[in-house]
């Protein structure tokens, strides 16, 4: 932790690393990184950087090692958690900067990329090669590269295609202390132990990405979605289970409750039954001949499962639109009410039923809205809670009520987070999904990497004293007495 | 199909108390695998039996002492499979064994690696503390990812209790076909077709034919192989499961077997003065089977200059580095990670390197 936070001696050091234009210290210019994409959590940082080099962040992070400052790693800022919240002894190295795309090489099928590359920018960057990078988290266009390493980002097409860990081949890391470390590479099953892997979801307590190795698909000849409503999420959900039991692995596979068609429905017109209960979008991709064959299992499939009606996309259009409503979930459910939170857990996806029926009862209990969106084809659900925040102690409700949910994915054998990470926002539920053992292994683990702990302390692992004072093994984020304090 | 679990861990907390090492032993179908092994032996293979599979959510949990035949067969009961295709290297191979190992079979660079499909595990640290990591739902970021990092660690740094895995379904049609090539041309022809989005589940050559197995829905299978236009070969199964057991003629020799992982476009040239009888590629290019006495710096060294690495997999010797070295901070790094889960250094100590 930083003992030594002495701003302007710091900023002093600094500038013989990085121009003054690379260096943000007042309160106006730091006031944008005072929180990531979940802003109910804000905090004006120490200090910003914005290295444009390896070798300016290998100096920042040299230096930041030895005046024991701590070092919070930042892309774009679009992380769901809080896995970029500052703290005020702290800098951000925002890596923004490195935007560049090092290489592309058609024969293996791979870019090397710098980390605050864009998502989206590398599969457009490939597009003219008939090339794809798969993983596409909904915040793609914004989002970068190193931060999909950091959170292990998803997206629709997981099911099929893997998560970012599945679609990395290469990292180049600075340690703590600002050395360079290589995991991986265009070569697969790189010796010793999988690093790579590690690094995936390791939300910027192990090591500072600089550079990022992916692998490229060829892009699908064709792409069809079916379009099917349901009477109840029920009925939607054994759908899913007879398509995935006929050998099928959909590229995606999402479902939507009613509040969920309705919010998008009037916000994207894309065609959706206001009258279903559930709908669920299922995506075939591949060569002409496989997708056809599939469509015509799914669309038997659909109706012996009870589906009203299901729809197949005709042409590239209709698919857009279909797809459309669906992407635009979170800002049409941000028309409904003055705030929203979404939560991400996962679950068996058989235990979907009853989660979502105790879902609706606490939605009734505390009087806030549930609209669903749900990854069905691999359990990851978002529920998003409509509140408002300028109501007194709604957020707090809003918290205590989200944490429950995600309390019970883990009753039924799922996870606290599917996708959007721990970051600062699920250290409470952690101490639900691990207990002391697996605690303890994971500080010993941060601490072969980072002896002195100053890459984003207090994110992603809860510590075993901070467990046992929220109630040991069981506590809601809600009861906590002070819920702005900084939560270690 | 017992639970072992307590004698485990009973075994281990006495070796950690004594500092004993600890050879961990499943089928021990792959303990040629690695450095020599050492210390005295502890059996999972007894801790068996598989806990939970629901086909419609393609995840299955089996403890680390079932055999990978056993779960083969249940999975195959519901047209599904291991999604890597591991190699068993015989009859004994066990699910926690073919993990330790990260050993994966000719699908892998189409449908993903050993480690690719581990969504959970449960295991027991140098210190005999059960944990669990990961679980039975694909998307879980909560915490590191230690269920990967267990996949090819080769026991170095825990003892796999249970393991939880996403599986796949069988395709519903497989064909293989040929055409003819060089090793030079098979390049070529490798990468030409894996840039196009065919069906195609794993690429192989041996100097005179590239093979290629279409897998998918009859009418496309039928449609790729036009595509391809090669030359149907009918015993493809047993050509597939040959390559991934290492039963083909061209594993049939008594010089050290060289794994060589490259990207798939790397010239064949790279090591010119060894014979093309003595090459075999798999993984569309990826990865380069090689027989040779030559010295074993000379096949890293050939490895690491076309960025990639080289194994000593098989024979050869084992009392020497197997596995390309690390540069030096990074193996720091795996020193003190190794020393995080294994302070006493009890699990299969030397397996992977030398002082790790």
């Amino acid at each position: 932790m930083s003992t030594a936070w002495n701003k302007p001696e710091l900023i002093a050091a600094l500038s013989g690393i990085l121009p003054a234009s690379a260096i943000l210290s007042e309160p106006e210019e730091l006031a944008p990184y005072e929180c990531d994409g979940l802003s109910a959590y804000r905090r004006l940082p120490g200090l910003v950087l914005l290295p444009e080099t390896v070798a300016q962040a290998q100096a920042i992070l040299k230096l930041c090692h030895a005046r024991k400052v701590a070092v919070i790693a930042r892309g774009a800022g679009t992380g769901l958690s809080g896995g970029a919240l500052p703290r005020e002894d702290a800098v951000i190295l925002s890596l923004a900067r490195f935007n560049r795309i090092l290489d592309i090489d058609a024969h293996n099928r791979t870019a090397t990329v710098e980390p605050g590359v864009r998502n989206l920018a590398i599969s457009e960057a490939v597009s003219h090669l008939g090339l794809y990078y798969a993983p596409d988290p909904s915040s793609q266009i914004a989002c970068s590269i190193g931060g999909n390493v950091a959170e292990n980002s998803g997206g629709v097409h997981c099911l099929k295609y893997g998560l970012t860990v599945h679609n990395v081949l290469g990292l180049k890391l600075l340690s703590v202390d600002g050395e360079f470390i290589d995991l991986g590479g265009q070569a697969l099953d790189a010796p010793g132990y999988d690093l790579l892997a590690l690094m995936h979801g390791s939300e910027g307590l192990l090591g500072i990405i600089v550079e990022v190795t992916v692998k490229l698909l060829p892009k699908p000849e064709m792409a069809r979605v079916v379009l099917a409503s349901f009477g109840n999420v029920e009925m939607a959900g054994n759908a899913v289970a007879s398509i995935i039991a006929a050998g099928i692995v959909p590229a995606g596979l999402e479902m939507m409750d009613h509040l969920a068609i309705k919010a998008a429905e009037a916000y994207a017109h894309a065609g959706y039954p206001l009258d279903a209960e559930a709908i669920l979008l299922c995506e075939l991709d591949g060569t002409e001949a496989s997708v056809s064959d599939h469509i015509e299992t799914i669309q038997s499939l659909m109706a012996a499962a009870g589906a009203l009606e299901s729809r197949v996309s005709g042409d590239e259009a209709e698919r857009l639109r279909f797809w459309a409503g669906r992407k635009a979930t979170f800002p049409a459910v941000g028309r409904l009410a003055p705030d929203y939170y979404c939560m991400d857990g996962t679950i068996p996806r058989r235990r979907l039923a009853e989660v979502l029926a105790r879902i609706d009862a606490w939605s009734a209990e505390y009087g806030l809205p549930v609209a669903n969106v749900f990854h069905a084809g691999d359990g990851n659900m978002h529920p998003l809670i409509l509140y408002d925040a300028n109501k007194p102690g709604e957020l707090e409700k809003t918290e205590e009520f989200g944490g429950r949910i995600l309390e019970l994915c883990v009753e039924v054998g799922g996870a606290i987070t599917g996708e959007h990470g721990v970051g600062v926002e699920k250290l409470d539920q952690m101490c639900v999904q691990f207990g002391a053992a697996e605690l303890e292994q994971f500080f010993a683990l941060k601490a072969a990497f980072d002896p002195t702990g100053l890459l984003n302390p207090g994110k992603a692992v809860p510590t075993l004293h901070r467990c046992a004072e929220l109630g040991r093994m069981h506590v809601h984020a809600g009861q906590l007495p002070h819920p702005e304090l900084e939560r270690f | 199909m017992a639970d072992r679990e307590a004698q485990l861990q009973k075994a281990v907390c006495s070796a950690h108390a004594d500092g004993t090492a600890l050879e961990i032993c499943g089928g021990g179908s792959k303990r040629w695998y690695g450095r020599e092994p050492s210390g005295e032996r502890l059996d999972v293979s007894g801790h068996a039996g598989i806990l939970n599979y629901q086909p419609t959510e393609l995840v299955l949990t089996a403890r680390a002492g079932t055999k990978l035949s056993e779960i083969a067969k249940a999975l195959d009961e519901h047209g599904q499979r291991l999604g890597f295709d591991p190699p068993y290297f015989a009859e004994e191979a066990t699910l926690g064994g073919v993990i330790a190992c990260g050993l994966s079979g000719p699908r892998r660079p189409y449908a993903g690696s050993a480690r690719d499909f581990v969504l959970g595990c449960k295991m027991i640290n140098g210190c005999g503390e059960v944990m669990r990591f990961g679980g039975e739902v694909m998307k879980n970021v909560a915490g590191f990812d230690v269920a990967r990092l267990m996949a090819g660690s080769l026991g170095t740094l825990g003892l796999l209790l249970e393991i939880s895995l996403k599986v796949l379904p069988h395709r519903i049609a497989e064909h293989t076909v040929t055409l003819d090539a060089d090793f030079t041309e098979a390049i070529g022809i490798m990468g030409h077709w894996a840039s196009t989005p065919l069906p195609i589940t794993a690429m192989a050559a041996d100097g005179r034919r590239v093979y290629f197995r279409i897998c998918a829905t009859p009418s496309a299978v039928r449609k790729t192989t036009c595509e391809i236009n090669g030359e149907m070969f009918d015993d493809g199964l047993r050509f597939w499961k040959e390559l991934r057991e290492h039963q083909l003629p061209f594993f049939d020799d008594d010089r050290p077997l060289w794994r060589l992982s490259t990207p798939p476009a790397t010239p064949h040239s790279l090591i010119p003065e060894i014979p093309h009888a003595d090459w075999f590629i798999g993984w569309g290019g990826a990865q380069r089977w090689l027989k040779s006495d030559l010295p074993a710096e000379a096949i890293f060294h050939a490895a690491s200059s076309a960025a990639g690495h080289a194994t000593l997999f098989r024979g050869g010797d084992r009392g020497s580095d197997v596995f390309a070295s690390l540069p030096a901070p990074l193996l720091a790094l795996h020193k003190r990670l190794k020393e995080s889960f294994d302070p006493v250094g009890i699990f299969n100590p030397g397996r992977m390197y030398r002082d790790l």
